[in-house]
């Protein structure tokens, strides 16, 4: 069985690591990035089976990085898991008009966010 | 043949007609300059010309005169209005032929008191069927020009009729100058009479009191004073009537029957002043018309006329070619006869022209006949020759009878009665009837008129208004007006017959007839200045007319009226012959030393002049209301303007209410008529017509007919509610104007206040919006900055809890992340309590005077232990750092630290630095703080100092991005500032603050827009 692969794209390094953490845990491979635009150009060249992705980074925000993956041929159907501090409607609202595949808010409870990465990424 | 109305002929008309108006007005001026002619003579024996060439001079004059008015009269008639009843029928009327008794025996009593009751019984007849004929609208030949004219007769009174003989046997032609004033004014009628008629007919005034009240802004008190002085000088007038009636009686009366009556001349007065008194009520007072005109009067005046006028000629004609021989011989006669005072007496020859020109305008029963019983303004054209005729034929045997009786009648014969006598010594009984009928025309058709003219005055301007003003204060149901005003006229006749009985009784008839005619001229003379004042004059007010009014009148009573009496009757001897409080200058016929004079030229002069000058200093003094304004201009432009005055603006009252008090006084017929009248003129139906400001117009016009002008325009502007009423009514609105003005001026400055108040809402209302948005994104913020530590702690925590495939290392580390997010957790709470605290200004500080270098060593110590690990160079000169600085050591510290922390955070340096540079600049010290990093970009600048702002990744800065802002906070509370000081080569901090703070450099926390966060 060939390991399903996660990207996490998150810029506070201790909920990277928590990620990490309980995911390779659970049997997915995790590869943790802060830097939106190598994570795109990795994304592209090798598109994951799901991608967990922080709203507020450093240099592009999250719907940027959405955006820019909806629009490729080859991440246009990437299963995009959002989380974000910042769980306001109209932030969810506009994730949801990007293609967002699911849209989660931090804190979060590590088991939901394993059912969520199992369903969209599979085990 | 009709001539060819073509352009070229109708200027030439007008053009014919404009030159025929400046001749009508130069035609007085051209008349008195050749009457006073003679007097340019000298007055020594051989200059002197006879006396009956003067006459026959005059007369010439006289005829040529009236020929004049008669061929200008012709052209202008066309200019005047159209008459509006039908054609008039030039008819005059059919009288009974006077009675002719044959036979030499003396008369008897009974048979004069017949034939007087007879004459008076053909009076009423005439009267009667005037009215009859004027009530069925058949009144044609009651409106034309010759009656017109016969009634202006009345002018020729007892005093013409018997005391003009009288007068020319004293005096000579003097007598003709009552009657050459007189044509004077009528041969200019185009002057000022044709005005006078216009104004009383298109304001409907019923006396001279009423015109000059109308005049004077409808001022009551001006008609109480004209009315006043009319009653004092109109009283010895009627006496003079009385006195004449009764010396003719006894003249005739030789019987023993008669003669115990006759030698009671008292009595006789009294019946006559009674019967006259019946006459007037019965024919005066009949019912009350708006335009207070009297057709049956009228109409008996003109038989009346026509009656004395026979008679006297009759007479004059029995004397002339009866007695005398002709012309020539009465010439020869009146030469013979001459008296050295019968020449021409230059001051009272052009004084008494003067008078009695005024006296005709002036003159309350004249002015009832000329302005108030006019009909038609043609007819002022025909009268303008023809009354001056009238006056030359009673005139034009004045003096062949003065002479022919001074030299028939035995000497010491009374003059004034010489119409009389002379007849009846000749034997001609017939003669001698028709000449007493005569007098007694003349005498009650003066009666009648003075009468009726001095009660409409007394009534309209005295008894109505006193009884408006005790209604009003008394609050009483108003009964029926039109019977007060009725019975009230009638009282008032009554009452001015009594005035004149009395005077009669207590003067005693011993006066000479033409003194107390004089007398009364002088008396209504003084009515002329505010009459001249009210027509040609914009400027004559109320005040004005008042005074100068009351000053004539004062005058006219001191020196003329109570000295009349004769001495120690009304002033004492003593009085009259050393002045009031024995000031020789107040003496009354030599007022201010003026003794050249004889007393009624005296008086004339004095009175009149002081009376002109009063009025013009009074009206120059003065402002006029604004009703006055109004009325002086409709006045003095009366020929400028087609309508009726116009004066009321704003109807408020409802037909109903005005309807009832318009009956009290028309009469519930008469009113109805003509309310059903004003409204079909509107198109309604029925009774009630709108009340516009012509109705009231209309109504007040016809009011005013019964109960005068002002008393008209009270009591419709009672009922109607307002309304231009009077000053106090027009300033009442003027102040009511101001304060709709004052209070829109008000609404203005407030809907602009309300406009200023809601733009400053909407401004904060907008910066409300926009610190919503900005607390929105605040707490957003600080929820993400909570949430994120918190998914550390969580994730961890469940990670734990879980408690396998873990190693003890991992189990540690990520206890140790849960502690390290904790203290994180708090440290933000903690900044965000210190911000709210500082930027509140509720920040306590410990104010203390420490070294800046201790700070700056202290602080770069405590900032040591942020990435311990990297090795920072500092550059510092310590002797500028020696400075005692007084300020919250601690906070100071919090500033330094945060900026020396951030340094060691961002500088990206393989070798970092610090420099140091301390400054003091007036009283402030700056501390600045460069790093040799890359600086911070140009665009972030600004932003750095914001709340959240972070320009690299959080956990790297290890804070929520609320240092810088804190920092700028604490250097407000400290009475300094943080700034970025651009350019110098690394990120530079500027730290500024005062040496020694004092509590009030503490800077005001300003309100300052916050900047989204980044």
């Amino acid at each position: 069985m060939i390991e399903k692969r996660v990207m996490v794209l998150e810029d506070e390094p201790n909920i990277s690591e928590a990620l990490r953490f309980i995911l390779s845990r659970n049997g997915w491979r995790v590869d943790v990035s802060a830097d939106g635009h190598a994570a795109i150009g990795a994304m592209r060249a090798d598109p994951p089976d799901l991608l967990i992705l922080d709203l507020m980074l450093p240099d592009l925000s999250g719907f940027d990085i959405l955006r820019s993956l909806r629009a490729e041929a080859g991440t246009r159907d990437l299963p995009v898991l959002m989380l974000t501090a910042k769980g306001q409607v109209a932030d969810r609202a506009e994730a949801e008009r990007l293609g967002v595949t699911r849209f989660m808010t931090k804190p979060f409870a590590n088991a939901e966010v394993i059912a969520a990465v199992r369903e969209l990424a599979g085990p | 043949m009709k001539p060819p109305r073509s352009p070229q002929f109708l200027a030439r008309e007008s053009y014919r007609i404009r030159r025929l108006m400046d001749a009508a007005r130069f035609l007085p001026v051209f008349g008195l300059v050749l009457l006073l002619l003679p007097l340019m003579r000298g007055t020594s024996g051989a200059d002197v010309p006879p006396t009956a060439t003067e006459t026959v001079y005059l007369f010439a004059v006289w005829i040529g005169l009236i020929l004049a008015a008669f061929l200008m009269s012709l052209g202008l008639r066309r200019t005047l209005d159209p008459p509006k009843a039908a054609k008039p029928q030039n008819r005059p009327p059919r009288w009974p032929t006077s009675p002719q008794t044959r036979g030499n025996a003396p008369m008897s009593f009974n048979l004069l008191v017949l034939t007087c009751l007879g004459y008076v019984i053909m009076l009423f007849v005439v009267a009667s069927a005037a009215e009859r004929s004027a009530a069925e609208g058949r009144a044609g030949w009651l409106r034309s020009p010759l009656i017109y004219t016969l009634s202006l007769s009345v002018y020729c009174t007892a005093w013409t009729f018997y005391g003009a003989v009288g007068y020319a046997a004293r005096s000579g032609l003097e007598f003709m100058t009552i009657y050459l004033g007189p044509t004077l004014v009528f041969v200019g009628w185009w002057v000022l009479l044709r005005k006078l008629v216009r104004i009383g007919r298109e304001n409907r005034v019923t006396s001279i009191a009423d015109m000059i009240s109308a005049r004077y802004g409808k001022s009551n008190l001006l008609g109480v004073i004209v009315t006043l002085l009319c009653v004092s000088a109109g009283t010895p007038y009627i006496a003079l009537q009385l006195q004449s009636i009764a010396q003719s009686f006894t003249v005739f009366a030789t019987d023993p029957v008669g003669a115990s009556f006759a030698t009671d001349r008292n009595l006789i007065a009294f019946w006559v002043a009674a019967g006259l008194a019946l006459f007037t009520i019965a024919f005066g007072t009949r019912n009350l018309d708006a335009n207070e005109q009297h057709p049956g009067v009228v109409t008996a005046i003109a038989v009346e006329a026509v009656v004395k006028l026979l008679a006297l000629i009759a007479v004059g004609v029995f004397a002339g070619w009866f007695v005398a021989s002709g012309p020539a011989d009465i010439l020869a006669r009146i030469d013979a006869q001459a008296l050295p005072e019968w020449h021409i007496q230059p001051g009272r020859w052009s004084g008494l022209i003067l008078l009695s020109a005024i006296a005709i305008v002036c003159l309350p029963r004249m002015f009832q006949v000329t302005v108030v019983e006019s009909t038609n303004d043609q007819h002022l054209a025909t009268a303008s020759w023809a009354f001056p005729l009238y006056l030359f034929l009673i005139s034009l045997f004045v003096l062949p009878i003065a002479v022919v009786g001074m030299e028939v009648m035995p000497a010491g014969a009374n003059a004034d009665m010489f119409v009389l006598t002379l007849p009846l010594h000749m034997g001609q009984n017939g003669l001698a009837l028709l000449s007493f009928l005569g007098g007694f025309s003349a005498a009650t058709s003066m009666v009648i008129v003075a009468s009726l003219a001095l009660a409409t005055m007394v009534s309209n301007h005295i008894v109505v208004p006193l009884w408006l003003k005790v209604r009003a204060a008394q609050n009483l149901e108003t009964g029926d007006m039109r019977l007060l005003v009725l019975s009230v006229r009638r009282l008032s006749i009554t009452l001015v017959l009594g005035f004149g009985y009395l005077y009669y009784m207590i003067s005693g008839g011993s006066a000479a007839l033409a003194a107390i005619g004089l007398i009364a001229f002088v008396g209504v003379a003084q009515i002329l200045p505010a009459l001249l004042g009210a027509l040609f004059w914009r400027g004559a007010s109320r005040t004005g007319a008042a005074i100068g009014l009351v000053t004539g009148a004062v005058m006219w009573f001191f020196t003329l009226f109570l000295p009349s009496f004769g001495p120690d009757v009304m002033l004492s001897a003593q009085v009259m012959n050393d002045g009031a409080f024995g000031l020789s200058w107040l003496r009354p016929y030599s007022l201010f030393g003026l003794t050249t004079l004889d007393p009624l030229m005296h008086s004339l002069f004095w009175s009149l002049l002081l009376n002109a000058v009063a009025f013009c200093i009074g009206s120059f003094l003065s402002f006029p209301s604004p009703i006055e304004r109004v009325q002086g201009a409709l006045f003095v432009n009366i020929f400028d303007r087609p309508g009726p005055a116009r004066s009321w603006t704003r109807p408020v009252a409802e037909a109903e209410d005005i309807l009832p008090m318009a009956q009290r006084i028309m009469g519930a017929t008469a009113g109805q008529a003509f309310f059903r009248e004003q409204a079909e003129v509107q198109g309604k139906q029925g009774y009630l017509p709108d009340i516009t400001p012509e109705f009231l117009e209309a109504l007040e016009l016809k009011l005013s007919g019964s109960v005068g002008a002002a008393t008209a325009h009270a009591m419709l502007a009672q009922t109607v509610g307002t309304a231009v009423v009077s000053v106090e009514d027009l300033m009442a609105v003027a102040s009511e104007t101001a304060q709709i003005m004052e209070y829109s001026a008000q609404l203005e400055a407030k809907s602009e206040e309300l406009s200023r108040t809601a733009r400053k809402l909407r401004e904060a209302n907008e910066m409300l919006q926009k610190l919503s948005v900005q607390k929105d994104a605040f707490l957003s913020q600080i929820s993400h900055e909570l949430r994120t530590p918190m998914t550390s702690i969580r994730a961890f925590s469940e990670i734990l809890m879980e408690g396998e495939g873990m190693s003890g290392e991992e189990q540690r580390h990520f206890a140790k992340i849960i502690h390290d997010e904790s203290i994180r957790l708090t440290r933000l709470l903690d900044d965000l309590l210190d911000l709210s605290v500082l930027e509140h200004g509720q920040v306590q500080l410990n104010i203390a005077p420490v070294m800046l270098r201790d700070l700056i060593d202290k602080s770069i110590t405590a900032s040591n232990s942020v990435q311990a690990d990297r090795k920072f160079t500092f550059l510092r000169s310590r002797d500028p750092e020696a400075i005692e600085i007084v300020t919250d050591a601690g906070r100071m510290t919090q500033v330094f630290i945060n900026i020396l922390s951030n340094a060691r955070k961002y500088c990206i340096s393989d070798d970092p630095q610090m420099q140091i540079k301390v400054r003091q600049r007036k009283g402030m010290v700056e501390v600045d703080f460069i790093d040799n990093g890359k600086g911070i970009p140009r665009d972030k600048q600004a932003l750095i100092f914001e709340k959240f702002s972070r320009l690299t990744d959080s956990m790297q800065a290890g804070g929520a991005g609320l240092g810088l802002a804190i920092c700028r906070e604490i250097m407000h509370n400290l009475g300094g500032d943080v700034t970025y000081v651009p350019g110098q080569g690394g990120a530079a901090f500027r730290v500024s603050f005062p040496k020694e703070l004092r509590p009030r450099e503490r800077a005001r926390k300003a309100p300052r827009p916050q900047a989204a966060p980044v």
